[in-house]
């Protein structure tokens, strides 16, 4: 396996002023109420062990409250641990100087926020090319990129209005523009659509997954909505009160929730908009394929879309094709079995 | 005899004390008693001060020595003050004098239109400067003008100081806790203390004839508004954007020019608003102590009971007032109104 983008591990944030005094409490299973409680730290984070991969959309999802601004501004070092090490593409961030941390923050990762942030004195034009500008880079240059992704993001024309004059969606546009004109292989996304409508919302994520198509950015993309984290998420990782309850694929996570906390998370969802035919067919054994079969689906059908086909028909099975080649079958009476959580996660359980 | 002797027997120190009724220098009360050929019969028990304590006990002062001392102590320090502020401020004397001298021989019609011009450019508002133009015409109708604009140059040089020294010293604030923690109770001390008491230590200090003496107490009096609105304006700067400037790598000198001192522009501003108004307070009361303006004639109404010459001077004061205010806050509205929020 190639070395992770970027790789946190045994990452542990205590808030207060003897937090290196209290770690140990926390390594020794203390929870986050117990030591508020007894010493009066908040426990923000607690042993996070997290790879993320170049190229992949990491979502770290978890309610209110449960770190997840904190975990992501650990990478920046926005916030200093209490222990642990993050490394970015190889890299000991926390062996950074001062200038070595600032150029990190220049030339590795860019952050979109979900309050927008932006310079309500500048135009547009100017707050998308911030990045280049703070680098020392010249004025047309800065504004020759800053109008390339403000295009590539739908805000031509607007360059030269002030953020005010413009709706969230749009703000949160010019802040996805401004994260990509840093031009970073890596880019935080802390809650960056929670702030706007579920329609513009749902227009933001089909944004961000077309330009992901194109520019294989390393995303870490914060969120409490689970929707909005099946969509995205190449990896998922679900953290509680400080730490990390499961983590990865998603459809996984779905089909095998390890947590009443998860299992009441994943609950709520549409499971069959979001749950796709590959995590639920039986693999070819051996290559027999069912004569009955009705007919020939795609593994990254949507289980909806499957109902849909079959007319409700709990009896069909059809065969499974990745591309060319078959990987396996259908049946429809597994499909709907899958739509139960409680049914699936037991069946999930027997299989592993 | 004394109300207190009994208090300092009884503490057993009649002797260190000394003998009470030797002939030393006796309170203005005293002198006053024995003139009128009689015992100085105060009230059943009188208050416990100096000069009460000292009827009983020699080696206690009287407030006079007090006072005295805080003088002598004065005098004592007065050389080494003066060698070293009188460098470091003399500067100040210069530019009071350049300014004054180059307000009174610029031609009025040079001069009018310019500041016609001024406040067009800060207000960008027709009102407001239609207001200016007509305002200074009616000073000049009653041969007020040459005053108005000696007060008006006095004005300039101490507010340009006061946002000079005062925006930075803000920005210091802003950034540590500590330097702020000690800086306000100086600040507040400005405020609070009238302002004829400040006068007295500068009169000392420096000689009546120097213009820095009243630049220095209108300086003092006037800056505390553009430091505490410069430290507050920083203070509340947004931290979601100071944390994306943070996150896209910004010095702390990127940050403050590009981020927190625009960001707190409208605050500044109305530190420097203040300010202007607060000179202009200042400079009337600094007349006392030889500032040349519209300040002089309000003191010539009130010393000579020249009743019209106070009351012309006066409303002289409030147009002055009511221009630099409306002109000031026009740009502050200017200032604030790119900045809106949804
Ligand atoms: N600066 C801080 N000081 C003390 N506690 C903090 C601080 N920042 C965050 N916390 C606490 O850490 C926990 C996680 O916060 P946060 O990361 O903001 O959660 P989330 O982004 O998931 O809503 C919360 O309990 C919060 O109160
Ligand atoms: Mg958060």
């Amino acid at each position: 396996m190639t070395q992770p983008m970027v790789r946190l591990s045994g990452l542990y944030k205590i808030f207060g002023a003897r937090d290196k005094d209290v770690l140990h409490h926390v390594q020794d299973g203390m929870g986050k109420e117990e030591l508020l409680a007894q010493h009066g730290h908040v426990l923000g984070l607690n042993n996070i062990n997290i790879d993320m991969q170049a190229g992949e959309i990491t979502v770290v999802m978890g309610l209110s409250g449960s770190g997840k601004s904190t975990l992501i501004r650990h990478l920046n070092r926005l916030i200093e641990p209490t222990a642990g090490e993050i490394i970015v593409q190889g890299e000991d961030v926390m062996q950074l100087s001062e200038d070595g941390l600032r150029h990190a923050r220049q030339e590795k990762m860019s952050m979109v926020f979900q309050k927008f942030a932006l310079l309500p004195h500048k135009t547009v034009l100017k707050n998308a090319g911030m990045p280049l500008s703070v680098r020392g880079e010249d004025e047309t240059t800065c504004d020759r990129e800053a109008a390339k992704w403000l295009e590539r993001v739908g805000l031509s024309g607007f360059e030269n209005h002030y953020p005010a004059q413009l709706s969230g969606g749009m703000q949160q546009r010019v802040g996805i523009a401004r994260a990509l004109t840093a031009n970073t292989p890596i880019m935080l996304m802390d809650e960056a659509f929670s702030a706007l409508d579920p329609l513009i919302r749902t227009d933001m994520q089909d944004l961000l997954l077309e330009l992901q198509k194109e520019l294989h950015k390393t995303i870490i993309f914060i969120t409490h909505d689970l929707d909005e984290a099946l969509k995205l998420a190449d990896h998922l990782v679900i953290l509680k009160d400080g730490f990390v309850v499961q983590q990865g694929e998603p459809q996984h996570i779905l089909l095998n929730p390890n947590d009443p906390y998860i299992e009441d998370f994943v609950s709520d969802i549409n499971r069959a908009r979001v749950l796709r035919v590959r995590s639920i067919m039986t693999p070819l054994d051996g290559g027999k394929v069912p004569k009955d079969a009705h007919g020939e689906v795609d593994v990254n059908d949507t289980l909806e879309s499957m109902i849909a086909r079959s007319g409700g028909d709990t009896s069909h099975a059809y065969v499974v094709k990745d591309g060319e080649q078959t990987v396996g079958t259908l049946d429809m009476t597994e499909l709907v079995r899958a739509l139960v959580p409680r049914v699936a996660s037991e069946a999930g359980a027997r299989q592993s | 005899m004394a109300f207190y002797d009994k208090l300092f027997s009884a503490l057993g120190l009649s002797e260190w004390c000394g003998t009470s009724d030797d002939k030393a220098p006796l309170s203005l009360a005293d002198l006053a008693a024995q003139a009128g050929g009689e015992e100085a019969s105060g009230p059943l028990m009188p208050i416990p001060s100096f000069d009460n304590l000292h009827e009983s006990c020699n080696r206690i002062w009287q407030s006079r020595d007090v006072t005295n001392g805080i003088e002598e102590g004065f005098l004592a320090a007065k050389p080494v003050l003066k060698t070293v502020l009188d460098p470091i401020t003399q500067p100040l004397s210069w530019m009071l004098d350049g300014a004054l001298w180059l307000f009174e021989a610029m031609p009025w019609f040079i001069m009018v239109p310019l500041l016609v011009a001024i406040s067009w450019y800060a207000s960008r508002s027709r009102p407001v400067t239609i207001f200016v133009a007509v305002s200074i015409m009616l000073l000049a109708l009653v041969d007020h003008y040459d005053v108005a604009m000696q007060t008006l140059s006095i004005i300039f040089v101490c507010t340009t100081i006061s946002v000079l020294f005062g925006v930075p010293i803000g920005i210091a604030m802003s950034k540590s806790d500590r330097f702020q923690k000690s800086v306000v109770p100086l600040l507040d001390l400005l405020q609070t203390l009238p302002t004829f008491v400040y006068l007295i230590p500068l009169i000392f200090l420096f000689s009546v004839t120097e213009s820095k003496l009243y630049g220095i107490a209108i300086i003092l009096y006037a800056i505390v508004p553009v430091i505490r609105l410069t430290d507050l304006g920083i203070r509340l700067v947004d931290r979601d954007v100071i944390e994306a400037a943070n996150a896209f790598g910004m010095n702390d000198r990127q940050k403050l020019v590009r981020v927190q001192l625009p960001l707190a522009l409208p605050n500044i501003m109305a530190g420097i608003n203040q300010t202007i108004m607060m000179s202009l307070a200042m400079v009337v009361i600094a007349s006392l102590v030889s500032a040349p303006g519209l300040g002089v004639n309000v003191l010539r109404g009130i010393r000579n009971l020249e009743l019209g010459v106070g009351i012309v001077a006066g409303i002289g004061i409030v147009l002055l007032a009511v221009i630099l205010d409306r002109v000031s806050k026009a740009a502050l509205t200017r200032v604030d109104k790119t900045q809106v929020k949804h």
